[in-house]
């Protein structure tokens, strides 16, 4: 199974940091959130893996999985929810006042990374 | 009184003058001058005590384990140097009530200067050098606030931001300089520091914690070569100048070094370093005073010339020079304070300081005339005045000196010093007050009122008692001098009196006297030299050091940073990689001692979902509703992974958080485009899917060599998993460690959470009242809206559920300590049901019945928390333990009470606020945004009579 979670965390860390390196707000966004996931099943797993092991005392059994990540992870998977919450308000307040949700200044020219086509501004751009 | 409450009144004294500022200009005058005598009585009842040889001292541990305490003491020299602080800051204030304008902010000023009083009194009576350091940094800080106090001119921001930089930067060098000292004395504690001469000077560490050290104390006192600033620092108020440069703030410096004296000094490059520093400052400060026609800057480098010649008679390294520095620095204060009040009191009369246009005001200012004379005469060094005796035991000392080989070269340098010191206070009393009469003042020259020349006047009476009657500061000054020397000589027995008999030193005054004369006589043809001499200007060299720094970091930074977001992200990503593997292949990697978990048929299945629904996102993410479904699915399968790998805990939050963040979502492509344009180039795409592999390969890789080999170390898990039931009363130990052993991250990651919400609310109510708000409201849809948005079947369906979902939060929220639960997931779980009336019967409808505000229910939270945790101090134990207990009410069971509940219950609150104040706010813009509000719980009503089928649209 660790081999599973192991590639499970790579391909959400994959996947967070391709749509974090998106033009527009709204896929930083989901990007930020992947990359969160990643980070929180990463955190969890640094425990060790363990089945049927909850930290739950019980009577008897003296196997128990690591809770310190679990309640480390448990405060950052709240957090990260309030982290995206504010994150996607400036999203939507920028695109509100300005029309416009991309997320470079569109002054500057990033390297290899210039529009292949004039930016096309304004909501509903196909 | 306590040295804690001396040190601590100006402090909390601090608030009362702000506060009180609109109590009008007097109460604020009042409050700061019975602050600032409060604490002079407690400092007075300690000196009989202190000049009977004992040490008052006070102890507090704050971190022992960091070597860091709350201890004070107070021996001689901490009282001279409080007393000059406290009881020329009662002189000060006075002036100053009478010196601000009606335009000047008089509560601020107080504010600002009791600030910097306490942060002095802290510097003086500290034990622990740690502490000291903090004091020092505070008084760098307040100082800024008070030399920067005209913020609307230049020269005062200027000024401001210079003296932070110099003396802030002298700062970072003394706290390496004192942590090197207490790393070898083995203590911060400056008692036992003191007592370990031997050890300090034999360290090899000996020579960097001097320099250091030396570099903080000569920043902060002037020396060169960075006195540049002290001039500069001229552009605050008067009464500002008069006590920063007269008794505090550059007599911080002084003080460390005569504070350190018994282990730092006596070595030869003690010697060397302070004895030239100061003997260079000294002429250099004197020289440009006398060529200088504002009475301020001529003041404030005569103040760097007199600091360099306490700074050389500290760095002779013998007792007799520190006595004479002592003696030095009680007169210098008095007369140089008294100095700076009367030039204030003549440009309050005449609107300028600038001695080309003064002179003869001696008839019109006759009051001024007296008090500023017989100062600036102390200042010269004349006979009958106390500047006088402590220069001729200067000069004896500099006659005695032998440095670089040379016996004549201090006396010499000496010598000179005191010739130019007598030249620029002869040429401040005849420029200013002496002269025929002018017809050409900017104002009607006047003596000005009781206020404003009564504290210079009473500064003059130890100027002259001292002077006639020498033998009454002796006692005084010996039992200080005592205190600085310690262990490391004798103080020295030689009488305090006018007439030594024809001495060297004798001789080497008259030449000083004389010599400033002649100076004076000749001061117009020397001026015009000196005005045609080329000579570097510090505040140029020092511009142009700032600005190539800022040069550098712009350099640095727009290579970086060119406002592309995407730029950096990608940098970073990077960068994050090359260093990750550099590591990796450079690095041992441990073979395997775990054994790989079984692949089950389920676990198999997850893992595909997700990867599929990880692929597929990436694929059609331009499509941004089909990106939430595909949120979802992940979000849901890492709850089930993490329910499979024994984290019930994390499943719960995990799933719950996952409802909220798509409802979050959902609300904000309301407003925002439903697609996303193609606009990156091929090249672009290549570099980012490159970027994004080699992120995931290195994740994976790192992940799997941890997850296959056991903790290095013994992990602390152990100890909660055994005191989680003994310690915290429950058996769900995920949950005790949030709300009891890390009860203090939890309490703060509330807090965090409740700004979030809080921030966004404001960003909400600032769009809001924004063109955006407009914007909103004329906005038209794209497609056809829901005839029948909040439809019956689903206001029923949620009304039902809500009874249901409380019990269930309450229910998850009651077990938590010993069952998978607690505050976080109950939080959330009644947030949906709440989440779910908003979202059958529309914002305006659900709002109407909400009674308390969302903010008030994150207030309410954290409060409770917090109150839970104080409550442990009435128990007597530290913030946060906690307690329980089992009772039993019949016909219940057994039952456990924690008090760990009450602090769940404050996470529960806060949950619940913070989340819907959150989404509360994102649909208030729909509100705004032509969604009409109804009254009616539901569009299509049957027992309504008249049937409304239009819906809201």
């Amino acid at each position: 199974m660790e081999l599973l979670v192991a590639t499970a965390i790579g391909a959400l860390t994959a996947a967070g940091i391709y749509m974090i390196l998106r033009l527009r707000t709204f896929p930083v966004i989901i990007g930020t959130s992947l990359l969160s996931y990643a980070v929180n099943v990463f955190l969890f797993a640094s425990g060790r893996l363990s089945v049927n092991a909850p930290p739950v005392l019980r009577d008897g059994l003296d196997v128990y999985a690591d809770p310190l990540p679990q309640a480390l992870v448990l405060t950052a998977i709240v957090i990260s929810f309030g982290m995206t919450a504010v994150a996607v308000m400036v999203a939507l307040g920028s695109y509100l006042s300005a029309d416009d949700d991309m997320v470079n200044d569109p002054e500057t020219h990033p390297s290899g990374a210039e529009p292949a086509e004039p930016a096309k501004r304004g909501r509903g751009a196909a | 009184m306590s040295l804690f409450l001396i040190i601590a009144l100006p402090f909390l004294g601090a608030l009362l003058p702000g506060l009180m500022n609109q109590a009008g200009r007097q109460s604020c005058f009042i409050i700061t001058f019975l602050v600032t005598a409060s604490a002079a009585i407690g400092l007075a009842t300690h000196a009989p005590a202190v000049l009977a040889g004992e040490v008052v001292t006070a102890q507090l541990n704050w971190l022992p384990s960091l070597g860091l305490n709350v201890n004070l003491f107070l021996d001689p020299l901490g009282l001279m140097f409080a007393g000059l602080i406290l009881g020329i800051g009662l002189l000060i204030i006075t002036y100053a009530r009478f010196y601000l304008s009606r335009d000047d902010n008089m509560g601020e000023f107080y504010s600002y200067l009791l600030l910097f009083q306490g942060a002095m009194v802290g510097i003086v009576l500290s034990d622990n050098i740690l502490m000291l350091l903090i004091f020092w940094e505070l008084t760098s800080l307040s100082s800024f606030l008070l030399i920067g106090f005209w913020k609307h001119t230049a020269d005062g921001r200027q000024g401001a931001r210079m003296a932070l930089a110099v003396t802030g930067m002298g700062g970072l060098a003394l706290i390496g300089g004192m942590l090197l000292l207490g790393q070898i004395a083995g203590s911060y504690d400056l008692t036992v520091i003191l007592e370990n001469r031997d050890l300090v000077q034999a360290s090899p560490l000996y020579v960097p914690a001097l320099i250091l050290i030396l570099i903080g104390c000569f920043t902060k006192s002037a020396q060169f070569p960075f006195h540049f600033w002290l001039p500069h620092a001229m552009a605050a108020p008067t009464p500002v100048s008069a006590y920063l440069h007269s008794a505090t703030m550059v007599k911080a410096g002084l003080f460390l070094m005569a504070r350190l004296w018994p282990v730092l000094s006596g070595t030869d490059l003690w010697v060397i370093l302070v004895c030239s520093a100061g003997l260079i400052t000294m002429v250099l400060g004197a020289v440009i005073a006398l060529f200088k026609d504002d009475l301020k800057a001529l003041l404030a480098f005569s103040t760097v010339s007199h600091l360099g010649l306490i700074t050389f008679l500290l760095g002779t390294g013998t007792p007799f020079g520190a006595m004479a520095a002592v003696f030095h620095i009680l007169n210098h204060a008095s007369f140089k304070a008294a100095l700076f009040m009367s030039a204030g009191i003549i440009d309050h009369a005449l609107h300028t300081r600038d001695m080309k246009r003064l002179g003869g005001l001696r008839r019109l200012m006759p009051v001024t005339f007296a008090v500023a004379t017989i100062a600036a005469l102390s200042m010269a060094g004349i006979p009958l005045l106390n500047g006088f005796l402590s220069k001729e035991m200067m000069l004896e000392e500099a006659y005695n000196t032998t440095l670089f080989g040379s016996p004549y070269l201090v006396a010499g340098v000496a010598t000179l010093g005191a010739l130019f010191s007598a030249a620029y206070s002869f040429r401040f009393i005849s420029h200013t007050f002496l002269g025929p009469v002018r017809d050409d003042y900017p104002e009607k020259p006047h003596d000005p009122q009781f206020g404003l020349w009564l504290p210079p006047a009473l500064l003059i009476i130890p100027v002259v008692l001292i002077g006639v009657a020498p033998f009454l500061a002796e006692p005084f000054v010996k039992t200080v001098t005592q205190a600085v020397i310690g262990n490391a000589g004798e103080v020295p027995s030689a009488y305090f009196k006018i007439w030594h008999g024809l001495v060297p030193a004798l001789w080497m005054s008259v030449i000083a006297v004389v010599g400033g004369l002649l100076l004076l006589a000749a001061f117009a043809p020397l001026a015009r030299l000196w005005a045609a001499t080329p000579r570097p200007e510090a505040k140029d060299i020092f511009d142009r050091i700032i600005t190539a720094c800022v040069g550098f970091g712009h350099l640095f930074a727009n290579r970086l940073h060119n406002n592309s977001f995407t730029r950096y992200a990608s940098i970073f990503v990077a960068t994050v990689i090359v260093i990750g593997a550099h590591a990796w292949f450079t690095g041992v990697n441990a073979a395997p001692t775990r054994d790989m978990l079984p692949i089950t048929p389920v676990g198999f299945a997850g893992w595909l979902m997700l990867i599929l629904a990880t692929a597929f996102l990436v694929t059609v993410h331009r499509n941004r509703l089909a990106v939430l479904i595909l949120m979802g699915i992940i979000g849901l399968i890492v709850s089930v992974g993490f329910n499979y790998f024994s984290a019930p805990d994390l499943a719960l939050t995990q799933i719950s958080v996952e409802v909220v963040t798509i409802v979050l979502l959902l609300l904000a492509l309301n407003f925002m485009p439903n697609s996303t344009p193609v606009e990156s180039t091929k090249g672009a795409r290549a570099r980012d899917i490159v970027l994004a592999l080699a992120g995931g390969v290195a994740a994976t890789g790192l992940i799997y060599s941890m997850l296959m080999s056991d903790f290095p170390i013994a992990s602390i898990s152990e100890y909660h998993l055994a005191n989680s039931y003994k310690g915290g009363g429950g058996t769900n130990v995920v949950n005790v460690i949030l709300v009891d052993f890390r009860g203090f991250d939890t309490f703060g990651e509330i807090i965090v959470l409740g700004i979030a919400a809080l921030v966004i609310y404001a960003l909400t109510e600032s769009l809001l009242s924004g063109p955006v708000r407009a914007r909103l409201l004329n906005r038209g849809y794209e497609e056809a809206r829901a005839g029948n948005a909040h439809p019956l079947m689903m206001v029923v369906l949620t009304r039902v559920l809500m009874p249901l979902v409380l019990m269930v939060g309450v229910y998850i929220f009651l077990r938590g300590h010993n069952e998978p639960g607690g505050g976080f997931v109950a939080g959330l779980v009644v947030a949906i049901a709440v989440l779910m009336q908003y979202m059958a019967s529309g914002f305006t409808w659900a709002d109407r019945r909400q009674r308390y505000p969302y903010h008030g229910i994150i207030g309410a939270g954290v409060l409770c928390a917090g109150l839970t945790g104080i409550g442990a101090w009435f128990a007597g134990v530290p913030f946060l333990s906690s307690a329980f207990g089992y009772f039993r009410i019949p016909p219940m069971e057994e039952f456990e009470l924690a008090t760990a509940m009450g602090f769940d219950l404050g996470v529960f609150l806060a949950v619940v606020g913070a989340v819907m104040l959150s989404l509360e706010s994102f649909s208030r813009l729909g509100r705004r945004a032509g969604i009409e509000p109804s009254d009616y719980p539901m569009d299509i009503d049957p027992s309504r009579p008249e049937i409304s089928t239009g819906g809201e649209s």
